[in-house]
């Protein structure tokens, strides 16, 4: 746990796994002694000097890490407002910021004698980098993953496969991301002794969101450190998008108590905030449930019934978000604000055209709010976009959605 | 008045055989053939009655349950229908205690409080809700206590001695125990682990100790009633729904498909230790 003193908002989550009101350990019994068992795991892991020893060796030699900062010239001269930057999370092994939490995650699993690994997926960036670390240390492992998602993110599942993976294409509900958590928790449960469960984001019963969070948050430390020594001072805003939350929860934690730096989420918006289940921007349109292990803002009906969502990008396809997000917008730390299907478009082509630089759809949502932030910054301000992912497993559907197929 | 679900139990603990729990999807598969069916339960031979409350991400159920649920919902069920079910069915039965059962967001939605004193009033006697472990019991099971409805807890072969007694503490009118790890519908791995595990919490507790998840026949009925207090069945009545329909619709067979198997379960049970 982070100690930055009283009034910290580093400070979650409390010993009940609470950001707030929100996160909790919302399982079934036969889930609560594993997760209190991953959870001690957990603790002991983080003060082995071993065990961040083999990560840290793990992320310079075999993700590439550090990701770089990128000055995007062409991106700020065409905004005319704020300096733009990337941190390059999408030139990370296995092509996304996802790869970092499950390097984490994998080296618990060894440690815990786990021999088979489950994970969901949306847009298969995880479901990629779980198959990854799975093959790296020799472990099966199944994917669940929604059959709607399995269509639009074809790349993604040939990738698993050749990785060694079993991909469960999943029918129920809408067949995205929540499908696919349903499915991967009812596996769970049923293979309680040899089965650890490599959850993407920082969403789940605790101390999933924590975890994640710690695992994701070298993007934000990194990124500091990296704009210090470019610029001497701390960036005026950082951006990222926000399904579950994990790219986003990493790039902020480091900033949280700098009241200077702005912090913006994108959350996808889909046809329009104003279309019934049209959207799956759970904090601007949705209110505060419990699914998945977790109390977060959800998008549900009057009686308490999950909505499906949409959203253009697989990633963001999701109803709930992060726990720690649902606390940060309460507390208004962090501005969320949704990006629609074509905005979202419309960024994803600029950044290709002008920075020769082709983004995952998730983080174009992050690239079209920080479009719209940037013009209203001055020149000498900074905005820093987590650019969580490339966009090699999207060509295909937005050639579709653009016609030139 | 006297609780029902004790009272039940204490009946047909003179009676020297266990209890047989049926669990229907409330509203399943429409709200008017729901009501037939949850009111053919007593005379076909439920002693308890676990009313499914649908919710759209029922993740720790099996095919047939989250079918049923989806039906339920289809068909334009509610929380506030589940509730009007037991109010409806009240008017009828006095006596066979009613357990609502389901995942916690509905309820959470709804109001805790608001919920309770509805459910009260309905003539509901107990809740379980699957995704409330021990260590949420501030959110819903402590509130119902104080309300006067029982909170149902699941043990399951993953709570070890350990965390048996905390699972316990707070738990009122039977223990429900998880016959396997794994979602209901699916099959029971060991009989004998079961027995062991009944036993082992029986040293821990004098509630009753109802077993469920894989129970499909009256000869397991009958097999797990010689130790159990109580079997719990629902999936195979669930399924039972399913294959009746024609086209999605209920027939003239979906009420009697469902009381036949309860009427051959609740033979299983009378001869459980005979």
């Amino acid at each position: 746990m982070e100690t930055d003193g009283l009034n910290s908002l580093r400070n979650g989550p409390d010993e009940h796994g609470r950001f707030g009101i929100y996160g909790g350990r919302f399982v079934a019994e036969t889930l609560m002694p594993l997760i209190l068992d991953l959870e001690a795991h957990y603790r002991a892991a983080k003060i082995d000097p071993a065990f961040a020893a083999e990560l840290s060796d793990l992320s310079t030699h075999y993700a590439g890490r550090p990701s770089p900062l990128y000055f995007a010239k062409r991106l700020t001269d065409h905004l005319g407002g704020a300096k733009v930057w990337f941190k390059r999370e999408e030139l990370n092994h296995t092509g996304s910021h996802k790869i970092n939490n499950c390097l984490g995650q994998i080296l618990l699993a060894k440690r815990m004698g786990k021999t088979r690994v489950i994970a969901e997926t949306g847009a298969g960036q995880h479901g990629v980098a779980t198959a990854t670390v799975c093959a790296k240390f020799d472990l099966p492992c199944t994917i669940f993953m929604g059959a709607t998602d399995v269509e639009r993110q074809r790349p993604n599942v040939l990738r698993m496969k050749m990785l060694g993976a079993e991909v469960r294409a999943v029918t129920a509900g809408a067949g995205t991301l929540k499908d696919a958590m349903n499915e991967a928790l009812r596996d769970w449960v049923t293979n309680v002794d040899s089965t650890y469960y490599l959850i993407g984001t920082a969403a789940g019963p605790h101390p999933y969101p924590e975890m994640v969070r710690d695992f994701q948050s070298v993007i934000g430390t990194e990124l500091k450190e990296q704009f210090f020594a470019a610029e001497g001072k701390l960036p005026d805003a950082v951006v990222a998008c926000v399904g579950g939350g994990s790219n986003a929860i990493g790039t902020f934690h480091a900033f949280l108590d700098d009241a200077s730096v702005k912090i913006y989420g994108a959350e996808a918006g889909g046809h329009g905030i104003d279309t019934d289940n049209g959207h799956a921007a759970s904090m601007t349109g949705g209110r505060p449930g419990v699914l998945h292990g977790n109390r977060t803002y959800l998008l549900q009906d009057a009686d308490g019934q999950i909505l499906e969502g949409h959203s253009i990008s697989a990633g963001l396809d999701y109803p709930g978000v992060g726990p720690e997000h649902s606390f940060l917008h309460d507390s208004k730390r962090v501005t969320y604000a949704p990006i629609t299907d074509n905005e979202a478009l419309e960024a994803f082509q600029l950044c290709t055209k002008l920075e020769g630089i082709i983004p995952a759809l998730e983080s174009a949502h992050g690239l079209a709010q920080l479009m719209k932030v940037a013009p209203t910054m001055d020149k000498d301000q900074s905005i820093v976009l987590c650019l969580s992912g490339r966009g090699d497993k999207d060509v295909e559907s937005v050639g579709n959605y653009l016609g030139l197929l | 008045m006297t609780n029902r679900i004790d009272a039940r139990f204490a009946a047909l603990k003179a009676e020297n055989r266990p209890a047989l729990v049926t669990f229907i999807m409330g509203g399943d598969p429409d709200l008017a053939t729901g009501q037939a069916i949850l009111e053919a339960l007593p005379q076909a031979g439920a002693d308890i009655i676990e009313l499914g409350m649908p919710f759209s991400d029922p993740m720790a159920d099996g095919v047939a349950i989250q079918l049923g649920g989806q039906r339920a919902l289809a068909a334009g069920q509610t929380l506030r229908g589940v509730l009007g079910m037991v109010e409806d069915f009240r008017r009828k039965d006095e006596h066979t205690p009613i357990v609502l059962m389901g995942y916690y967001n509905p309820i959470y939605v709804f109001g805790v409080d608001k919920f309770l004193a509805a459910a009260k009033d309905a003539g509901v006697d107990g809740l379980i809700v699957v995704d409330l472990p021990t260590e949420e019991d501030d959110e819903l099971c402590l509130p119902a206590l104080k309300a006067g409805i029982n909170f149902i807890r699941l043990t399951t072969p993953t709570t070890d001695d350990n965390r048996l007694p905390v699972v316990l503490k707070n738990t009122s009118g039977f223990v429900y125990y998880v016959s396997m790890t794994g979602v209901t519908g699916a099959a029971i791995k060991s009989r004998g682990a079961v027995g062991d595990a009944v036993a082992r919490i029986k040293s821990h507790t004098d509630l009753p100790v109802a077993v469920g998840f894989g129970i499909k026949t009256a000869e397991d009925a009958a097999d797990i009633g010689r130790y159990a207090d109580g079997i719990v069945v629902g999936s195979v009545l669930v399924e039972a729904v399913r294959t009746s329909l024609d086209n999605g619709k209920p027939t003239d067979r979906t009420v009697s498909a469902v009381r036949d198997i309860v009427a051959d379960l609740a033979s299983g049970v009378k001869r459980a230790r005979a």
